[in-house]
């Protein structure tokens, strides 16, 4: 009996260990069905989902002009102090004082992607992008500036 | 913390005392065990925690109601989207609003799904420990279909942030439905190859079976839950129990077993994903139409009071214990996480045993260790 058990081990043994090897075999002989991605040499192929949180950016139309009131409903609403809007007096041709953003600074190091700036602006002013390659050699290159030099708040937007 | 001299006090003739991490391949993360030997055979084990500790109880209380919820994806970093939803609920409860139908399915489908990514992940990366290298591509081959899917509707892959007190961020993607059947008619497919590959295999099963047992009596008294505690034949599924947004009208099983060994916790897991699978299936195409986030104010203000509630994730119970003032901070707030209970366990589990089998132990536990050391 015991000689029966031995062999009776050695046969489910190697079965189920040939069975295992038949799957990867499989694999091996059909390579079409294997998914893997070749990173970075598919960048130009390479497509991210449209909502993919990568950073936040302002986007600027032809004109310079974006739509950042200066608000500061982001900077409130972002956990870990990503934004920061520093606004100035803008002057208007009647001679009327109106508030404007001078920079809208954004820490790249700080954020987490967690949108919830985008979700708190009322205008539509910043959105988020979809670059991740993030890493740079200097640290202070990650502290952005997002609005454009000389650029202007679009008309029509309070 | 023991100093190198107590150490020495406390261990007697011929026994040594290895660390294993908090540096090593198969605990996962940052764990340390201070594991005290005689021979090969296990006499105790000391797990040390505060490798990853963030005090995110201590962040939560600086971030209003709508900030704090987007930390919790970070601690247990592999069903992130249902340590939003356990924070979500709690707020909606302490402001009693009620959600949306749609945003509540939406709710159930991401979870589920989530609990698929995670048991795949912890497939494959239990079946390297055990010295299986293969596996770990072929589940995660299907964990990148819903990597993908998260990423498409909630715009991350891993610290989604979808869902937000009230309902949802955002509407789910249009091309959802399609490919989540796409996903459930792969993943069924695809299942059998971990069987061939894994649960077959008679290795695994040697290293596996009568390894670790957790008696029904001790994973009780432990506070183990989840897949853990239901290997021992403890029902502890808070999706039956005390069912959260709509779980108790899908139908599915709580799986059971007895045997309370390593094996029987890989086969819970392995079911679970089919159950989940059941579950999606009856709602993707049951989404109703409509709003997917509450009217709610600004500025959240819950009023003076205790909240808690409790979830279901991928390891076990989840529960939120937030203490209110009336202000727009909480003044505590308390998780329990699944894993530290049943972490507790396993110097019970694995006393006695061979050091290599410690391995099979943990593995199926299923320790994520940010979860753990918050």
């Amino acid at each position: 009996m015991f000689l029966k058990d031995y062999i009776s081990e050695v046969y489910t043994g190697v079965s189920s260990l040939l069975k295992g090897m038949r799957k990867t075999g499989y694999y091996f002989f059909h390579p079409k069905e294997i998914i893997t991605e070749q990173y970075p040499d598919n960048r130009d192929t390479l497509k991210l989902a449209e909502r993919f949180r990568g950073e936040v950016v302002m986007p600027h139309d032809e004109n310079n002009e974006h739509a950042c009131t200066g608000c500061t409903a982001c900077e409130l609403a972002c956990p870990n102090g990503t934004i920061k809007i520093i606004t100035k007096f803008d002057i208007s041709p009647e001679g009327k004082k109106k508030k404007a953003i001078d920079t809208f600074v954004y820490h790249l190091e700080l954020c987490t992607m967690c949108n919830l700036c985008i979700e708190s602006c009322p205008s539509d002013a910043i959105v988020m992008a979809q670059n991740f390659e993030h890493s740079v050699y200097d640290r202070s290159k990650l502290t952005k500036k997002l609005n454009k030099p000389d650029s202007k708040i679009r008309e029509g937007i309070e | 913390m023991y100093t190198e001299t107590q150490v020495i006090k406390e261990t007697k003739e011929g026994e040594l005392v290895i660390n294993m991490g908090p540096q090593h391949p198969a605990t996962h993360g940052v764990l340390h065990l201070v594991i005290t030997l005689d021979g090969e055979t296990i006499k105790k084990i000391e797990p040390h925690l505060g490798y990853i500790h963030r005090s995110i109880e201590k962040m939560s209380e600086s971030l209003n109601y709508r900030q704090f919820i987007y930390v919790t994806s970070r601690m247990d970093y592999l069903s992130a989207h249902i340590n939003n939803l356990a924070c979500a609920m709690n707020v909606e409860k302490a402001m009693q609003i009620e959600v949306p139908k749609r945003a509540s399915v939406i709710r159930v489908l991401m979870s589920e799904l989530t609990r698929i990514a995670s048991h795949e992940l912890w497939l494959g990366a239990m079946a390297m420990d055990l010295g299986a290298f293969t596996p770990f591509f072929y589940t995660f081959r299907e964990r990148e279909l819903i990597t993908d899917i998260m990423e498409e509707t909630c715009g991350a892959r891993l610290t989604m942030n979808y869902i937000v007190p009230g309902g949802l961020m955002y509407d789910l993607h249009p091309d959802f439905q399609q490919k989540v059947k796409a996903f459930v008619k792969q993943f069924k497919q695809k299942v059998t190859e971990f069987e061939d590959l894994v649960t077959n295999n008679v290795i695994f099963q040697a290293r596996t079976k009568g390894v670790g047992i957790l008696s029904r009596e001790d994973a009780i008294s432990y506070g183990c839950s989840g897949p853990v505690a239901r290997a021992s034949g403890v029902s502890c599924d808070i999706r039956k129990i005390y069912p959260y947004e709509g779980y108790d009208t899908v139908e599915f099983d709580e799986v059971l077993d007895t045997a309370g060994d390593s094996f029987a916790r890989y086969i819970i897991r392995v079911k679970e994903m089919n159950q989940s699978i059941r579950i999606i299936e009856q709602l993707i195409d049951n989404i109703p139409e409509g709003d997917t986030q509450a009217k709610m104010k600004a500025v959240i203000k819950p009023p003076k009071g205790e909240f808690y509630t409790r979830v279901e994730t991928a390891r076990g119970e989840l529960g939120v214990y937030i203490v209110s003032e009336g202000g727009m901070t909480p003044y505590r707030v308390k998780y329990r996480s699944p894993g530290f209970s049943n972490l507790s366990a396993l110097d019970h589990m694995a006393r006695g045993s061979k050091i290599g089998d410690l391995m099979a132990t943990m593995g199926t536990l299923d320790l994520v260790i940010p979860d753990i050391d918050r």
